[in-house]
């Protein structure tokens, strides 16, 4: 072994990266051919790729407000997402300053926020179609109160979590609430802010393709279900690895926002 | 004469889950403005404590405590204290760490631009203008506690309140520090109080030494003066007499009269 030159070395260590991959991804397919080929129902792979191709030729048509490409309906839902997601940010992240910050907040909202957080968030979309009246601000609000509670719960547990030594630096400094907040608690933080940012995308992801298939519209989520109405069953597996990719992409593009705000890992 | 910095009957007990336990007790001692006075003692015996009374961070169960005449009533621009662990905030810049002390001490009576001087003097006595935009995990222990250094002298205290500030270092480091610490003191006229546990760098740096009994109630045993002519130099005095003589005093207080027993 060690008579490999450098660069076959390296050629060594990618290839390892990729190979396992790539075996992994081989027996998914496999196992699919093999439950395609004794199911009928289910597509086989070579048919569903070509049904992709077709569908993914043209993303962005628009026959009618029943009638559109999947590119429509995926950003549809990342709308949804982004609105829901967004309000919860705006307010459970200064919420969850304000309960780490205080005892008494935290002493007050504790048992509401553990008795809430459990329930599915599905559970709340009643609620918001009888408050709302509309199906489409239901389906934000289901996002908004799935979103909420890491957001919260990270945030005020990061704010706890603040090291004693900083607080020590504030009180020898005498430092006003303003530059405690804005100089110690904001900066030390936003790790744990980003944490809860992340869990809450991932929930608010996992919950928009449930919600929509309850409400209805465009948006990923309907449109699987209108593809179970027309036993389109390509469709429903090629909106599965969709709904995958972008909940990866996600998840990839908040960690790496997240390695910024981290001073530990410098 | 009245002294700078007087602890009279000083007295600390802490509320802790098992009961009330006495870390101080009787603690007598007056510092003359510009003195540097080092507290020795044992791990455990009380140390951090006094400097912590001093500094406003406890609030003493008995006894006075006064500053320059006034009761001592929490934390104040005019005791900076320099921590062990540095405690520089990992997010803002050495320059910047040193400016929000300077802020909050002259935000009231000068312009953004003398502050910013002020906070690159103070990082200039301590031989930092070259990391002045370093953030603090960029650089080597040594020149964090310098950084932390700077941003007490930079307050202009009138007392300066150091706990085991060079406890954290290599021995080199240590010894370059001192140095600096020295020429530092000689040319502001601080008055200073460090806690260590380094016998040679109690002598080497102080006026006094206060030697501290075994806690619990814990209180001064000794006092020792050093007479010892500045500048002192370090290498001259490894064969000095007197200076022998005060580290044996020390020494000898430490390990006969105060012995700790290894728990
Ligand atoms: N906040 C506190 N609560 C309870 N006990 C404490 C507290 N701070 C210090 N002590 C106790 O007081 C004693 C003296 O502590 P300290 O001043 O830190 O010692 P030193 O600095 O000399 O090592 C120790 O026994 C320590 O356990
Ligand atoms: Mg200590």
């Amino acid at each position: 072994m060690s008579t490999l030159n450098p660069s076959a070395e390296r050629a060594k260590a990618i290839a390892l990266g990729i190979v396992p991959p790539i075996i992994g991804l081989g027996l998914f397919i496999l196992l699919w051919a093999l439950v395609s080929a004794s199911t009928p129902t289910i597509p086989t792979p070579g048919a569903t790729f070509v049904s992709a191709v077709e569908l993914f030729s043209d993303p962005f048509y628009n026959k009618g407000p029943n009638d559109m490409g999947i590119g429509w309906n995926i950003l549809a839902s990342l709308e949804r997402v982004a609105i829901g997601f967004g309000l919860a940010a705006l307010i459970g992240i200064p919420l969850g300053f304000i309960i780490g910050r205080f005892r008494f907040f935290n002493d007050m909202l504790a048992p509401i926020i553990s008795l809430l957080r459990p329930v599915s968030p599905l559970a709340w979309l009643p609620i918001g179609l009888l408050v709302l009246q509309k199906a489409e601000p239901a389906a934000i609000w289901v996002i908004f109160i799935s979103s909420i509670w890491p957001m919260i719960i990270n945030t005020a547990a990061g704010v706890t979590r603040v090291p004693q030594d900083y607080m020590t630096v504030a009180r020898v400094l005498n430092l006003s609430e303003w530059k405690i907040v804005t100089r110690i608690l904001l900066p030390a933080t936003l790790p744990y802010v980003m944490t809860g940012v992340r869990l809450a995308i991932g929930v608010a992801w996992l919950v928009i393709v449930a919600a929509e298939m309850l409400t209805g519209g465009i948006g990923i989520g309907f449109w699987i279900w209108d593809e179970w109405n027309n036993l389109d069953v390509a469709h429903i597996i090629i909106a599965i690895f969709v709904v995958g990719i972008i909940g990866l992409l996600l998840e990839v593009l908040l960690t790496q926002l997240a390695k910024r705000f981290d001073y530990d890992a410098r | 004469m009245n002294a700078y910095i007087q602890l009279d009957n000083v007295g600390m007990q802490f509320n802790t889950k098992r009961g009330p336990f006495i870390a101080l007790r009787d603690v007598d001692l007056h510092i003359q403005k510009g003195e540097f006075v080092s507290i020795i003692g044992h791990s455990g015996c009380g140390k951090s404590t006094v400097l912590n009374l001093v500094a406003g961070l406890l609030d003493a169960t008995a006894g006075t405590l006064l500053c320059a005449g006034r009761e001592i009533k929490g934390p104040g621009p005019d005791r900076a204290v320099v921590f062990q662990n540095h405690s520089l905030l990992p997010w803002l810049t050495c320059t910047e760490n040193v400016l929000l002390a300077v802020e909050q001490v002259f935000g009231k009576s000068e312009s953004k631009t003398q502050m910013l001087e002020r906070a690159l003097a103070a990082l200039e006595l301590v031989h930092l203008t070259h990391a002045k935009d370093k953030l603090p995990g960029e650089i080597s222990g040594g020149m964090k506690q310098r950084v932390g250094i700077a941003r007490a002298l930079a307050m202009e205290p009138k007392a300066l309140l150091m706990d085991e500030p060079f406890g954290a270092l290599d021995a080199l480091t240590r010894a370059h520090l001192q140095d600096e610490l020295m020429s530092i003191c000689a040319a502001t006229q601080s008055t200073v109080i460090m806690v260590t546990h380094d016998v040679d760098e109690a002598v080497l740096l102080s006026d006094r030494i206060v030697m501290m009994t075994n806690g619990p109630s814990a209180t001064v045993g000794e006092i020792l003066h050093v007479d010892l002519p500045r500048p002192r130099e370090r290498l001259q005095l490894a064969d000095d007499a007197a200076y022998n003589h005060y580290r044996h005093e020390v020494l000898t207080f430490l390990y006969e009269k105060h012995h700790k027993t290894a728990a």
